[in-house]
């Protein structure tokens, strides 16, 4: 009797607090319908700015209210949950292949890259280099990073997208450089891993070891990260140094269709991605140190955007199916090179 | 109502009533929280090959990662064994201003976020960290290397050995202690003949878990291992680099090694305690 008792205390209690979390969800000044974005991890503050704006524009077209909720991690444990079930609308991602993890569950259209312009990626940027004060080891390109005396930084390629761009881009030079003679792009790349003194698991952690630790007399990471790094930490510590050849880093975004089908989203959802593509949010990108498309936008922001050539992953590497299989599947060349 | 049935033949009579709901709900909760996920973890590999199998838990790689975590743990459990039983006999054993204090603190690791924990010992311990900077001329390196992870692990673990030795030397009395040195023997023989062998199975088991939970540590270490190929990579970080592959099969191979060492390690401490203790009973209980 007492244990049935207690049951209900616990039945009414938990009622009473999912009550409570509801309202909490849908405030008093209820929007008329909210949106999931399933975001990367570093992008909060990017949306935090982006999503009032798309809320006002919405509003002015199409006259209704909306809200915009956020989810961050990293992006291949954001398409797990969503393979697992959380019901995003969008997912705006900056690795193209989480995306196709979702295509390939019938979750994304499977043209989800013919859907938006440049294959579906309304910002872009690639992989730059941030060097302590005068750089005093004098790197300008990625064949600096070789000399035996340098100390590089950024994280693990089998843990973040981040560091898989570093990679490929690292290859992509080589590659042209050595004229595509597998030997010496394999030796280069050894050396290239070998001067690495840390492995973090993410992006932001490769920044706290370069920065705060001390660590390394280069950090490879994205360029809009590099240049949030020397605004945070101070311009005179640091200096940022884009090479003059480099990857081409996609942010791939696309509508979760049959999630947001059933949460009667879909044409809202597609408004939100139709919005980054405008030149108010494409200002917006750029100040976020992103590099955009649109014309206008890339000449207000050229001084901020060195020239510089971006190699393509589909061009050079024939895809990233490719890339995934033979480089950083386990037993793949990246295991190889790391092999003692 | 069948528990209760099954039971009923074999149990005698009890005292305290409800013993079969309480046991229903211990199993139910049992199950729920422990079986089930262990249930789809093991399920995950019947999908493989048995040599399927040994090639993903037996990679150079995996192998070399193994090594690193099993040493380190034990390299952090021998540690905390000494400094634990040390923090234990001083909180028991002595009255101090602030004792009720580093009584309290003695719980921190548990409550700490690890990741919290990793990265201020990265930070401390880095070259350019406060510790780092007084170790670097003499040419100790700690954050990054081997003596990084251990560190990491022995920090997240010593509530274990303290938390498990603590209420055993409350319990034995001053007078066990008194009693062999008026006997004549030496502080250090009564330490070694008479304490020692008193707090031994609270010291191993505490020793036992912390060990078990070095092992399977992922955020504390992870910051401060530096992670490099075959050198600093834990266990946990190749269980992670799987998930990253969306390689859940291999995830679960790796992950059903450390669960194997750990479980084999927890029921040998505890079969091995029940024996000691019987055995100090002189055979009885």
């Amino acid at each position: 009797m007492t244990f049935l008792s207690a049951l209900r205390r616990v039945a009414i209690a938990s009622s009473a607090t999912a009550a409570l979390a509801g309202s909490i969800v849908s405030p008093a000044m209820a929007a008329d319908r909210e949106l999931l974005n399933s975001s990367y991890d570093i992008a909060r503050e990017l949306f935090a700015t982006l999503n009032p704006e798309f809320v006002d524009w919405w509003q002015q077209n199409h006259g209704e209210s909306v809200e915009i909720k956020q989810s961050h991690g990293g992006s291949s444990k954001q398409a797990r949950a969503i393979m697992q079930g959380l019901k995003a609308d969008v997912v705006t991602y900056n690795q193209v292949t989480d995306v196709d993890v979702l295509a390939e569950a019938g979750l994304v259209a499977e043209d989800w890259q013919q859907q938006y312009p440049n294959n579906a990626s309304p910002y872009y940027s690639t992989t730059a280099f941030l060097v302590r004060e005068g750089n005093p080891k004098g790197i300008d390109s990625w064949d600096d990073l070789v000399a035996d005396d340098v100390e590089i930084v950024f994280p693990n390629p089998k843990t973040s997208g981040n560091g898989r761009y570093t990679y490929l881009a690292a290859w992509g030079y080589a590659d042209r450089a050595f004229d595509g003679d597998e030997d010496k792009i394999r030796d280069f790349m050894k050396q290239f891993l070998g001067n690495v003194k840390v492995f973090d698991t993410g992006g932001r952690g490769a920044t706290t070891t370069f920065v705060e630790r001390g660590i390394g007399d280069v950090l490879i990471t994205f360029e809009s990260e590099v240049n949030n790094i020397r605004n945070e930490y101070g311009k005179d510590d640091y200096e940022v140094v884009v090479p003059p050849v480099s990857i081409l880093a996609e942010f791939p975004v696309a509508v979760v269709e049959e999630y947001a089908e059933r949460n009667g989203t879909s044409e809202l959802a597609h408004g939100y991605l139709d919005y980054l593509y405008t030149e108010e949010a494409q200002r917006l990108l750029a100040g976020f140190n992103y590099r955009v498309n649109d014309e206008n936008v890339q000449a207000e922001f050229a001084e901020q955007f060195p020239a510089t050539e971006l190699l393509r992953v589909e061009d050079v590497f024939g895809g990233w199916d490719e890339v995934m299989d033979t480089h950083f599947s386990s037993g793949g060349v990246l295991d190889q090179l790391q092999r003692r | 109502m069948s528990t209760l049935a099954l039971l009923g033949r074999s149990a005698p009579k009890r005292v305290l009533p409800g013993f079969g709901l309480s046991l229903g709900i211990t199993l139910l909760f049992v199950s729920l929280v422990l079986l089930l996920p262990l249930t789809s973890l093991v399920g995950q590999l019947a999908s493989v090959s048995l040599s399927e199998y040994w090639a993903i838990i037996s990679e150079p790689r995996v192998v070399a990662s193994y090594l690193v975590t099993i040493g380190a743990a034990a390299g952090a459990s021998l540690v905390n064994a000494l400094f634990g039983l040390l923090m234990a006999w001083v909180l028991v054993r002595y009255e101090f201003p602030g004792k009720r204090l580093l009584d309290a603190l003695m719980d921190l690791p548990f409550a700490l976020p690890t990741a919290v924990a990793g990265i201020t010992l990265a930070t401390l311990y880095s070259s350019s960290g406060w510790m780092g900077r007084l170790l670097d001329p003499l040419g100790v390196e700690v954050a990054y290397t081997w003596v990084g992870i251990a560190l990491a692990m022995a920090f997240t673990s010593i509530p274990f050995v303290v938390r498990t030795v603590q209420p055993v030397l409350e319990d034995l009395p001053r007078e066990i202690d008194e009693a062999a040195l008026t006997l004549g023997a030496s502080d250090a023989t009564a330490f070694r003949r008479v304490i020692l062998p008193n707090l031994w199975p609270a010291l191993v088991t505490g020793t036992g878990l912390a060990f078990v939970r070095s092992l399977g540590e992922f955020g504390a270490v992870i910051f401060i291992a530096g992670n490099m190929p075959y050198e600093t990579e834990i266990t946990s970080l190749m269980i992670f680099v799987k998930l990253q592959e969306y390689d859940y099969v291999g995830a679960s191979a790796i992950a059903s090694v450390v669960l194997a060492v750990s479980l084999a390690l927890l029921l040998a401490l505890n079969l091995w305690q029940g024996r000691f203790i019987r055995r100090l009973h002189g055979g009885k209980g």
